[in-house]
């Protein structure tokens, strides 16, 4: 099946829980929903590389059967792509084995075809080739701390990676272990840490072994950093020398989500819940809070969400757009998508009643994606094992005869 | 020269061309590991569904030798005679 590039639109992928769906948009006015592609396999990790002019969409594929692998689209979904020995893969003496790819991280424009990825088990990977293999990142990986480092509810994983314009100066968040800094490129690492609280660990203040949820890089200026905390919301503007908090106005310092402006100074979202022990919305009021001075003060920002929610968002799953106005999306474990155009001042429904939503990645792009029209090519252009008939298919390959039914957990 | 079978589940079939089923042949009895070696060599993305980069087997990846999974037996170690067939199920699970 061809595809013919056409005019710019927008495009908003979503990794659930069971697969991913597409949505399209000619004004981010009305959205074209497409999907599930890899039905039954999660997706947390997605990334959209728009370098170059061409648009390639990068997912973290995760089958609880056949395991984790990484698939490309250069056609935006119709057909998908996975390196045959696998585009992350431990190398021999490693005695490790890939969990979950939890970050797909496109480099600047200025270093095409590089891609990062952070993954469970806590690890950092490089590639060269636009996403197709990576590299481990040895510094991080034969870190002295891995040892230390812990799992938080979700896995122990790297799920964030922000790299400097020079690219020497890389900042890592891991789960647990807190955030590490590279000022050579990735070749060594150390922690930095300082100001952010690890409240449930004996020593509040460690070098290392914070719970950071996410980071994220301010759009202009140099060295600045945001970080949602596991309980704390925290500023650095010297590269993670010191983190100060900036919760202050927030009406929880608790959240996964942080996102910055692509452009403009001081600009960031969050998405705060009530508590570690209460993962949901303040109030059960789901809002998005947005400053514009660099955490000095906070906007709630709730026009078009729900009054009642009782579910999180998860730490990827909101995205920003690179739009004027810039749009600000996300997805919530109870399956339903925002998206603004405004820059979180209103957001409209684009889909609903999805398997939980773990990453939403939004981009500008040429061409239409899969299914706007025809989702069922879109579907079935899923290469990775196409497992909507699991149970079926278990039952009629199992020996009748057995008195052994297979496994049957949970 | 013995010839082994190893049957496929539907959901694996795609990654072979379609197949239900691939063969091996080996002088005398193989392990479960040499076979899964065998007949996954030209289908690297069927090996790597099937077991992880340090050869374990998947988690949710059932092997029968003649009717007994292989966990219960000697895993991957297990020996398997002419003749018998082998049998990949993926456990029934999630929600």
């Amino acid at each position: 099946m061809g595809f013919m590039a056409t005019s710019e639109s927008y495009v908003i992928a979503i990794g659930t829980k069971k697969g991913l769906w597409l949505a399209t948009s000619p004004d981010r006015k009305g959205w074209s929903l497409s999907g599930p592609h890899f039905l039954m396999s999660e997706i947390p990790s997605i990334g959209i590389d728009t370098r170059d002019g061409k648009t390639r969409i990068m997912v973290g594929v995760r089958s609880e059967h056949w395991g984790p692998t990484v698939a490309h689209s250069d056609d935006l979904g119709v057909t998908w792509t996975e390196p045959e020995q696998g585009a992350i893969k431990f190398p021999e003496g490693t005695d490790a084995a890939l969990e979950r790819i939890w970050q797909i991280y496109p480099d600047a424009e200025s270093r095409p075809g590089v891609v990062w990825a952070g993954c469970e088990p806590i690890s950092v990977w490089k590639s060269t080739d636009g996403g197709e293999h990576f590299e481990l990142n040895r510094g991080l990986w034969d870190h002295p701390h891995r040892s230390d480092w812990g799992a938080g509810y979700g896995g122990a994983a790297a799920h964030s990676i922000v790299v400097d314009p020079s690219g020497e100066k890389v900042h890592v968040a891991m789960s647990t272990g807190g955030v590490y800094r590279s000022l050579d490129g990735g070749a060594s690492w150390e922690p930095r840490n300082k100001g952010i609280s690890a409240y449930f660990m004996p020593d509040p203040n460690p070098e290392f072994g914070q719970c950071v949820h996410k980071i994220a890089a301010d759009a202009a200026v140099e060295d600045r950093l945001y970080a949602q905390n596991h309980h704390g919301v925290y500023r650095t503007d010297d590269g993670g020398e010191n983190w100060d908090s900036i919760a202050d106005g927030l009406p929880a310092d608790f959240g996964f989500v942080m996102l910055t402006h692509p452009r403009r100074e001081g600009t960031a979202w969050v998405v705060p819940l009530k508590a570690d022990g209460e993962r949901i919305p303040p109030g059960s009021k789901l809002s998005v809070h947005r400053t514009d001075d660099a955490g000095g003060t906070w906007k709630e920002l709730h026009t078009g969400l729900p009054d009642h929610e009782y579910n999180a968002v998860l730490r990827d799953a909101a995205s920003v757009d690179t739009a004027e106005p810039t749009g600000v999306y996300f997805g919530t474990r109870g399956g339903d998508v925002y998206a603004s155009a405004d820059e979180g001042e209103t957001f409209a429904e684009v889909a609903s009643h999805l398997p939980d939503v773990l990453c939403v990645r939004a981009a500008v792009v040429v061409g239409r994606p899969a299914g706007a029209e025809n989702p069922l090519a879109a579907a079935e252009a899923t290469l990775v094992a196409e497992a909507e008939e699991i149970v079926e298919a278990a039952a009629q390959t199992r020996d009748p005869d057995s008195e052994d039914p297979a496994t049957v957990p949970g | 020269m013995a010839d082994f079978t190893v049957l496929l589940p539907g959901v694996l079939q795609p990654l072979v061309g379609g197949q239900s089923y691939l063969t091996a042949s080996a002088d005398g009895a193989v392990t479960v590991g040499q076979l899964l070696d065998s007949v996954t060599e030209d289908y690297p993305v069927l090996a790597r569904r099937l077991r992880d980069e340090t050869g374990k087997l998947r988690r949710f990846v059932n092997i029968y030798v003649n009717g007994d999974e292989v966990r219960r037996l000697k895993g991957l170690e297990t020996e398997v005679a002419a003749g018998q067939e082998i049998l990949i199920v993926q456990s029934v699970a999630g929600g």
